[in-house]
Formats: C-alpha cells, structure tokens, sequence
C-alpha cells in the first residue's frame, strides 16, 4: 500500500458518497476525542457510542464509495488530503465546551436525520441510510434532552448553550438538505431550551468544495498519521 | 455429502454461534443471522450488523468461519447484508428469555425509533417494578441503555428497541 495521497475521480454520485461519508467521519472522530474526558461516567458512554454510530455508517458509506472507484474504505479515509474532503466545516471545529459538543451534534444528528429518512435512489445508499436513520433517532434525544436541559439550566449552563448556538449557527447553512425543514426540526427544541433562536444572516461555506478550516488539517494529520508511516499496517 | 446435508449442517454450526458481547444469546436468537445457501459448493452464511458500528460483527464473521468449518464444510464465505435493516423485532422469543435471565430487559415489540421520544421505561428483569428510571440512553455496548429499579433499587441494562 502506498502512503501518497489518493486523488478520487468523482461523479456526482460519488461526491455525494464521500460527502456524507466525510460528515459522519470527521463528526465521529470529534466526538471520539471525549472518551476518557467526559463529564461523567454515562456521557462517556453516550459518547463514545454516538463516535461508534457515526464511524460505522463512514465505515458502510466509504465501502459503497469503494465499488464504484475501486479505493478501499481505508484509503478513502487516510489517504485523501484536506481539499479531498468534502465535509461540511461544522463536523471539523473543535469540540469547545460540552455545551458547543451537544448543540453541534444535535445540528447535525437532526440534518442528517431528515437525509437518511429521504428517499435514496441508489440502493446500497438506502441500505446504508435505513440503518442510520435508527441510531440519528437515537442521537437526536439524547442531544435534544442536554440542550434542553443546559439551556434551561443554570445561569452559567445557559450562558454556554446560548455561545455555543449563536457561534455554531453561520455553519449550520451547509449541513440540510432543506433548511426549512431543518428549522422547524429544530426551533422547538431551542424553544424549550429557552434559546433564542439566531437570525439566519450570513452563512461560512467551503466544505463541500474542499475548502476547509485550518482545523481538518490538524484533525486528518492525527487520524492518519499511522496508516502513512506504516502502509498496510493491520490490527 | 450432498449439498442438502452440508446445508443442514452449515446451518446448525453457524446457528449456534453465540454473539461475543451477549452471550449466551446466539446470532439466530438475535435475528443476526440472515440466511444459509450453497453455490457451486461454496456455503454463503449471510449476517446483519444489528449497528452500523457493531464492533462484534468480524469477530463473528470468524467464528462462523470456524463452527462452519469445524462441522466438516471445506468452503464457507461470510456476507453482510445491510437491507432491510435489522430490527430488534427479530429477537425471538427464546432471545427475550435469555435475555431475561441474564438480568437485561428485552425490547419491546414493535416499538421503533418514531416512538422515542413517548417511550415508557422497561420493567425491572429481576423484580419485575414497573417504577424504573433511565439513567443513560448508551450502554456498555450500543445496543443497550443504562437503568434503574426504584422497586429494588438495582441498576440494570435494557436492549434498545431498533
């Protein structure tokens, strides 16, 4: 195996594969840096779980991306650099507080949602998508549930919850497929959370092209390091 | 043999594989175990990932290998099937006394992710008390929850409904 950098031909279809795949890659290796610093003992769980979910579904995603460009699952994850990534910038930023973790993933987990549970042409993407839609139920309650819960919480809580929405809100223009569709999804939870809901004005874009934050650079140099310094390595 | 016998027997090995993370539930109580074929004397043993991060499912995937070929089948391949998704609506009932017994509380039938957010906490499987509360929605493996039994005060685990 060669550690070079891949370069995928991609067709529409593809590009749609590693885009979806990329989202829950990069969000699933995010939340994947909690385990071991969660707050208490079931979110390490929590988290950890939802990181499984998420790199599972890259896993399924990446192996049908496969069939059609002939690249293993993981060449499509370590040997592409950052302008081959098509996630969305939202899945790449740092995980901040717990607070900006939750209200990021329960973002994402209602965007991605609403796709799965859309219709699906192809069917190894419906297969794949019928799966997810199982465990983004899963992700949204719980997430859900803390916004809730630190939104109406203590001061400080609320305080850290409002942060998180309002920064996080300019990268939520990437992430839906049908962004009324995602609002109305998520308005009434920020409602209960008793976070005001932030103007929809101007929006960061650049993922799905390959632009990127500084942050993925950092990000894919951990998460590959070990399968460019030692091509082929197994477990 | 003919290839009706090693069917039968393919079949009772890889049925009996136990899931890794839940015994002594095997792979056919969990409705993981999707279909046994024969072609052109290759057994094909088809499984579904009851996750899409199952971690468990490759280490099946050899154990069946190995019960299939312990039971005197020379060709044996594993295959994932991903459609239709697996739903714990397959457990059988033999799964939902194991389960019992090993202090989990089963799914409840029927019940999928659209009921979520309106569902009602499992019973206690040791005490039976209705009067339960969830503690964590993830488990120690993702298909199951974390809960409490405020009858006997006994922390327990319940499988997801999926």
């Amino acid at each position: 195996m060669a550690t070079t950098s891949i370069r995928v031909a991609e067709t529409p279809h593809i590009s749609k594969l590693l885009q979806y795949a990329d989202d829950v890659l990069i969000l699933g290796h995010r939340t994947s840096e909690w385990t071991g610093h969660a707050p208490l003992l079931e979110e390490e769980l929590a988290l950890a779980n939802i990181a499984l979910d998420l790199i599972g579904q890259a896993r399924a995603l990446y192996q049908a991306a496969g069939e059609l460009t002939g690249h293993s699952e993981d060449e499509l994850a370590y040997l592409r650099d950052p302008p081959s990534f098509r996630n969305a910038l939202i899945a790449e930023l740092p995980n901040g507080d717990f607070a900006f973790t939750i209200a990021r993933l329960f973002f994402v987990s209602v965007a991605y949602d609403q796709t799965w549970r859309g219709r699906q042409d192809d069917p190894a993407l419906a297969a794949i998508a019928a799966k997810a839609a199982k465990e983004s139920a899963y992700h949204i309650r719980h997430t859900a549930e803390w916004l809730i819960r630190l939104g109406d919480g203590t001061d400080e809580s609320h305080r850290r919850a409002r942060n998180a929405v309002e920064s996080l809100w300019p990268y939520t223009g990437e992430i839906a497929a049908d962004r009324a569709a995602w609002l109305r999804a998520v308005t009434p939870v920020l409602t209960r959370a008793t976070l005001p809901l932030p103007p929809d004005a101007w929006m960061q874009s650049g993922g799905r092209t390959g632009r990127h934050t500084e942050h993925l650079g950092h990000l894919l140099a951990e998460m590959q390091i070990l399968p460019r310094t030692f091509p082929g390595a197994v477990w | 043999m003919t290839d009706a016998e090693q069917l039968q027997r393919a079949r009772a090995a890889a049925a009996g594989v136990e899931d890794p993370e839940l015994p002594p539930l095997t792979i056919e109580d969990l409705g993981i175990l999707r279909s046994v074929r024969i072609d052109n004397g290759i057994v094909e043993v088809a499984i579904s990932p009851t996750y899409s991060g199952c971690p468990a499912m490759t280490e099946i995937g050899a154990a069946i290998r190995a019960a299939v070929l312990a039971a005197g089948i020379e060709h044996v391949r594993i295959k994932h099937v991903l459609a239709p998704a697996w739903t714990t609506d397959w457990l059988t009932q033999t799964a939902r006394r194991k389960l019992l017994d090993i202090g989990i509380a089963p799914p409840e039938p029927g019940a999928g992710p659209e009921t979520l957010f309106g569902h009602t906490d499992p019973a206690c499987p040791r005490c039976q008390s209705a009067d339960t509360e969830r503690l964590g929605a993830f488990g120690s493996t993702a298909c199951k929850s974390l809960h409490r039994c405020r009858g006997c005060a006994e922390p327990f685990e319940a499988f997801k409904c999926h």
